[in-house]
């Protein structure tokens, strides 16, 4: 028996069928982990900016800490932020457990180090050749960090995709947090890993090959868009 | 060409007093006890071999580097936060990942120069240095002689007082560095001081009025261009003189 070919063949056909439980799944995925990636980068990159440029005490500490978080582990961000958001927890009152936005709130809490940390070392090469030229004009260390922000921004779309990347595949923290209930909080990662224990094979299969094509799609945009602007910008 | 007023403070920048200034990196002296002023009008030429501490100098002077010991003193110091009415040329010009006229407003705003004045008087600058033709193109991937006099206009658009520029034409070929010296005379007639270091003695007397001559951090010598090239007072000078001039 081909157990493999039969799902695989199933899976596209749900997936070209536009079966409405797998499209309800890939956008509520789609959606929250845009979101995440959205929040972690509007927090992630200006630190990642000032930590670059900046001069202060502790900087050294805070980058450990930074190249440190880029590697925390998912279900722990997942068990955190449950504790926090349950009845009992300090936001409990919100009830925000078990809804889209718990999942947004632990995948943010997942990429910002990695958006953090990995634009302040793009920006802190970038720092050390456009230092002189910056304090020439007069400019400010934020007003410099901002500059480098934008000058930066063809390499900071690889990284921020770094961190999208992340966000999609992660599943330990949304079925903490997200609960994985069908229709409301339940994502691509979840339902593959619920569907592939209940044995329906086609849909987690389907899931599969759509979360990696999404990958793989953007990956791609991301690669044209970044080396026809370095053609055009240098 | 009149020189506009509206960076100008009440008092000038010039002269710049060098006051003893030491620049020490661990027990090295770059910079040994240099003591100098720097006046109005005339072009200042520094000459030296290598790791005599020219763009060291010239950074301590633009207050890119902090001297060790000794004083830097400006006839009006400049404000904290407050526009600066001196600007720098590197020999390998930094621009920012954006057309070429952008990179000059970029310098303005900088500057603190009105948004509705911005425009014009980057688009000016540019035709100052013949890059008019270019003003949108990306500033990154231009050649490297237009990189640099797209630098010079960015400075020039800054309307200076004192303009350093550290060997700023030490990558160029003949005729991008006879553009660029085009432009350092141009603004050295519309009244901004001149300081450059320059390897290129050919250069320095095309464009010196004075030439500081340095050697191994020392100011050993400091005289008239021609009076310079044709009699060196210091054995030192004489000695880089024969060594450099293939005439």
């Amino acid at each position: 028996m081909n157990s493999l070919g039969a799902a695989a063949s199933q899976a596209l056909q749900l997936i070209a069928g536009g079966d409405p439980t797998l499209l309800g799944i890939v956008l509520l995925s789609l959606q929250v982990s845009l979101t995440a990636v959205g929040t972690a980068c509007a927090v992630g990159l200006p630190i990642g900016a000032v930590v670059a440029v900046g001069r202060f005490p502790g900087r050294h500490t805070l980058i450990v800490m930074l190249n440190a978080a880029m590697g925390l582990p998912p279900v722990v961000v997942g068990l955190v932020v449950y504790l926090v958001l349950s009845r009992a927890g300090p936001l409990g009152e919100m009830g925000l457990l078990f809804t889209p936005t718990a999942m947004v709130i632990a995948q943010a809490i997942l990429i910002t180090p990695i958006i953090a940390g990995l634009a302040r070392q793009v920006i802190e090469d970038a720092w050390g050749e456009y230092r002189e030229q910056l304090r020439s004009l007069g400019e400010t260390k934020l007003g410099a960090a901002l500059t480098l922000l934008w000058d930066v921004r063809f390499s900071l779309v690889t990284l921020v995709l770094a961190g999208f990347g992340r966000a999609a595949a992660e599943v330990g923290a949304v079925m903490i947090v997200g609960g994985n209930i069908a229709g409301v909080t339940r994502v691509m990662t979840t339902a593959i890993a619920l569907e592939t224990s209940k044995g329906d094979l086609p849909l987690a299969l389907g899931l599969g090959l759509v979360l990696l094509a999404i990958v793989l799609a953007l990956n791609a945009a991301a690669y044209v868009v970044k080396e026809s602007a370095q053609r055009r910008y240098g | 060409m009149t020189r506009p007023t509206d960076m100008r403070a009440p008092l000038t920048l010039l002269p710049l007093r060098l006051e003893d200034v030491v620049f020490a990196v661990g027990s090295r002296r770059i910079i040994d006890d240099v003591t100098v002023t720097l006046t109005a009008g005339s072009r200042t030429v520094i000459v030296g071999a290598n790791g005599a501490g020219k763009s060291v100098l010239l950074r301590l002077c633009h207050g890119l580097l902090r001297p060790t010991a000794g004083a830097i003193r400006w006839n009006a110091p400049e404000i904290d936060g407050a526009a600066r009415r001196q600007a720098m040329v590197f020999q390998r010009p930094v621009l920012l990942r954006r057309s070429a006229l952008a990179n000059v407003i970029y310098a303005l705003h900088v500057a603190g120069v009105a948004p509705e004045e911005r425009d014009e008087r980057a688009r000016a600058a540019l035709r100052t240095v013949g890059l008019e033709a270019l003003g949108e193109s990306a500033a990154r991937v231009l050649s490297g002689g237009e990189q640099q006099r797209l630098a010079l206009a960015r400075a020039w658009a800054l309307r200076p007082e004192v303009l350093f520029l550290d060997e700023p034409t030490a990558s160029l070929d003949p005729g991008a560095t006879h553009e660029i010296e085009k432009v350092i005379a141009a603004m050295h007639t519309a009244g901004t001081k001149i300081v450059m270091v320059t390897h290129n003695l050919g250069q320095a007397r095309r464009l010196g009025d004075e030439i500081l001559f340095l050697h191994q951090g020392r100011l050993v010598e400091r005289a008239q261009a021609d009076r310079f090239f044709k009699h060196p007072a210091s054995p030192e000078a004489a000695q880089f003189l024969e060594g450099e001039l293939p005439w």
